[in-house]
């Protein structure tokens, strides 16, 4: 369903990502790891389309459209979600108010009609006890005075509810406690079926205790250097990133 | 500059839609003001005597007026000789009797401003004088208002039929000589509202006037008069437009409320003048004069506007706290765009005790415009416990506008609670991104972030107004869920 090739991208002339490539089959959850700087954050950019970043050479094919030639809304639109590392706030926007327009874009892409008001609130409602968030979430401006794991849930809240095809999570699982990581693992692996695929950029193997991967990709110096089954991820966890740097996959 | 720092831009732009002209027959007097301008003009609208009086008194004030400091505007001398002071539709001249005599092509200009006049098409509940230039062209619902004893009519009709109580308390309120544009209204004013509601009357529906430049070099002088006697209610809204021409054209309006022992006005004003063009060219100066005073014990006075037009902006509704108990409040929007300019605020004049206002002011600026809010809360040795809370945010749309406040407080009793709070935000690229990628277009995420911003503000405006207030800043309504 995923399909990036040889990626080069640059931001402000600087190369960050230097040919990657990366298939992703429907229903797949892959893992992305990597150090710091490597281009993680870039790529889940890129593939989300926002402004800044120029790809100078490769493709990505996503259902069979040119993904890097949509807007950044009709990528959401198409299904395409991104997890924020770092989500932002819209103070005077209530959560609810958001994520009612965002459904209903969604939606009128679809050609269906605007959610009934009634059935939206049940289908919110049993999300945000999936996630077992507080309602007073809901009617609170998006992610004004959240704490940073409040956040990580808010955006798995608005995944849950958007239910895209391919779902971009990047380190989702940094600023969460035990119990929250479990909490939001378990959100994430109600969402796993056999159509939506994963993109998770994590840093920690923990997180992939909770949510299995099929596929594990090491991403460093803007290239995936290595790929394996989930026991790679605990080999990473042992030997760090460094005997891998300058490898290539 | 980024493609997303650019996308602001072009959203934040949007066309005036009320910029047509009216092809019509008028009565214009020639460009000048002198004496016998003043003269003529009180003689074409057949008035009493004292109302000469009072023109000519304000004009002499006037003259020795120096035009005014305009602190955070810029803005070129106006050439005071080069404007017509008045202007009305031919057949017009002696005033409308009736709906039916109102000359189609003007009932055709208010149906395409959205205003229907016909009275089974308006919206049920409001009652609507339409000001076109100087004159009064249509009042609705007249009938029915005076079966409630309301009275409601342009303030040249009220000049004749009611001169006692206009001569009461016209300039009661701002009196000629307050400041340099009342008194230029005070000599030269052509039309507006009248409104009078009679003790313990809770006024059966809306009033509103709608206020329309037409003609070109030409000014509106608007003046409004609003008595609500002890107990009463009501709520008045104005709303404005104009063509998009490429002069400058001068609404100095003054407007005066007031509310006597136990008696409520709310005002709410949607203003959509228009702004001129991306470049500054052409727009209306709109220097108006809005004050009320709470005359009576426990009266209360609201100001609610949504400013989003006019090349220039200067204007400060304000509160007399006289009555004991007495509350004003005053919630604003203020949008500015382009190379628009906006002096906004209020004032808040504590006399009585026990005194409360609330000051709520949202400035948006884009583009290269500039937005000020400048506000007095003033508290006298007489008003004990007296209270004021001012909240004051700006919001800015791109890099190249300016948010300025410049809030006032004089305090002589020191038993007064005066707080003051203030922010200033920015639309964030990052912000915009976000709700791309939550399917939202740019034109939604902005329109939803402003309207968020606006939120405190327009739940004080009535229904009907909100919705225009909203799809005036392009935005659908926040909040249908929660
Ligand atoms: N706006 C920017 N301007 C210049 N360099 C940037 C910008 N954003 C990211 N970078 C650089 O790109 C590289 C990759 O960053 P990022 O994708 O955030 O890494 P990761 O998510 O893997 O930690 C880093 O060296 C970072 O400093
Ligand atoms: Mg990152």
């Amino acid at each position: 369903m995923l399909s990036i090739k040889n990626l080069h991208v640059t931001i402000n002339d600087k190369p960050i990502l230097k040919g990657l490539t990366l298939d992703i089959n429907p229903g797949e959850v892959h893992a992305i790891m990597g150090p710091n700087g490597a281009g993680k954050s870039t790529l889940s950019h890129v593939l989300s389309g926002k402004a800044g970043y120029t790809v100078t050479e490769g493709s990505v094919t996503y259902n069979g459209k040119d993904l890097l030639e949509l807007a950044p809304e009709i990528r959401a639109r198409e299904g395409v979600f991104l997890a924020f590392q770092y989500p932002v706030e819209i103070p005077g926007v209530s959560n609810i108010y958001l994520l009612k327009a965002a459904l209903n874009a969604m939606r009128k892409h679809q050609g269906l009609p605007e959610v009934d008001a009634m059935d939206f609130l049940t289908i919110v409602k049993s999300k945000v006890k999936l996630l077992q968030m507080d309602e007073k979430f809901l009617y609170r401006a998006v992610n004004e005075g959240f704490s940073g794991g409040e956040k990580k849930r808010n955006e798995i809240l608005q995944a849950a509810i958007l239910e895209p095809k391919l779902c971009i999570l990047d380190e989702t699982d940094s600023g969460l406690d035990i119990d929250a990581l479990r909490i939001v693992s378990e959100g994430v692996n109600s969402l796993r079926n056999a159509e939506r695929s994963f993109l998770m950029i994590t840093h920690y193997q923990r997180l992939l205790d909770y949510i299995k991967p099929d596929v594990v990709h090491v991403l460093a110096d803007g290239k995936i250097v290595k790929s394996g089954g989930p026991e790679l991820a605990l080999e990473l966890e042992e030997r760090g990133y460094s005997w891998l740097e300058g490898q290539a996959a | 500059m980024s493609t997303s720092a650019q996308e602001i831009e072009h959203l934040i732009s949007q066309e005036y839609k009320q910029g047509f002209v009216t092809e019509l027959e008028v009565d214009t007097f020639p460009p000048g003001l002198d004496e016998d301008v003043i003269r003529r003009l009180s003689k074409v609208k057949n008035e009493p005597e004292f109302m000469l009086e009072y023109r000519l008194k304000a004009f002499r004030h006037w003259q020795t007026m120096p035009s005014p400091d305009w602190a955070q505007l810029k803005i070129d001398p106006i050439d005071y000789q080069a404007i017509s002071y008045y202007s009305a539709p031919k057949s017009k001249k002696e005033g409308p009797k009736s709906l039916d005599e109102v000359d189609p092509q003007l009932l055709d200009t208010y149906k395409k401003l959205g205003i229907p006049l016909d009275e089974q098409e308006r919206l049920a509940g409001i009652a609507v004088d339409a000001v076109f230039d100087s004159v009064s062209v249509a009042t609705t619902f007249k009938g029915k208002l005076k079966d409630a004893g309301v009275i409601f009519c342009p303030i040249s009709e009220a000049l004749q039929e009611y001169p006692e109580l206009v001569k009461q308390y016209l300039g009661s309120v701002v009196p000629t000589g307050d400041n340099f544009f009342a008194a230029l209204n005070s000599a030269v004013f052509t039309d507006g509202s009248f409104v009078y509601i009679p003790k313990g009357v809770r006024c059966p529906m809306e009033l509103s006037t709608y206020f329309r430049i037409n003609a070109a070099n030409t000014g509106q002088f608007e003046r409004t008069l609003i008595i609500a006697d002890e107990g009463s209610h009501v709520s008045y809204l104005e709303g404005c437009t104009a063509p998009m021409r490429d002069e400058n054209q001068l609404h100095a309006a003054v407007v005066e409320l007031v509310a006597l022992d136990n008696a409520q006005i709310k005002y709410s004003t949607v203003q959509n003048w228009y702004p001129g063009d991306k470049d500054g060219k052409g727009g209306i100066y709109n220097f108006v004069t809005k004050r009320a005073e709470c005359r009576g014990r426990n009266s209360k006075v609201s100001w609610t506007q949504v400013e989003t037009g006019s090349a220039i902006t200067w204007k400060y509704p304000s509160c007399v706290l006289l009555g004991d108990d007495s509350v004003g409040e005053f919630y604003s929007v203020a949008l500015t765009n382009n190379l628009q300019q906006a002096d906004t605020g209020t004032k808040m004049i504590h006399i009585g005790k026990n005194t409360r206002s609330t000051i709520v002011s949202k400035g948006i600026s884009a583009g290269r415009a500039q937005n000020t809010y400048r506000g007095l809360v003033k508290v006298a040795k007489s008003a004990e416990n007296a209270r004021n809370h001012t909240q004051c945010d700006s919001l800015l749309v791109g890099d190249k506008c300016g948010a300025h406040t410049f809030p006032y407080v004089e305090v002589k009793q020191p038993t007064a609670q005066v707080e003051h709070e203030a922010t200033t935000s920015k639309i964030s690229e990052d912000q915009l991104f976000f709700c791309q990628q939550r399917g939202l277009s740019a034109e939604d995420a902005v329109s939803m972030i402003v309207n968020g911003f606006c939120k405190e503000v327009f739940k004080e405006l009535p229904m009907e107004f909100a919705v225009e207030a909203q799809a005036l800043l392009g935005i659908s309504l926040e909040g249908a869920v929660g």
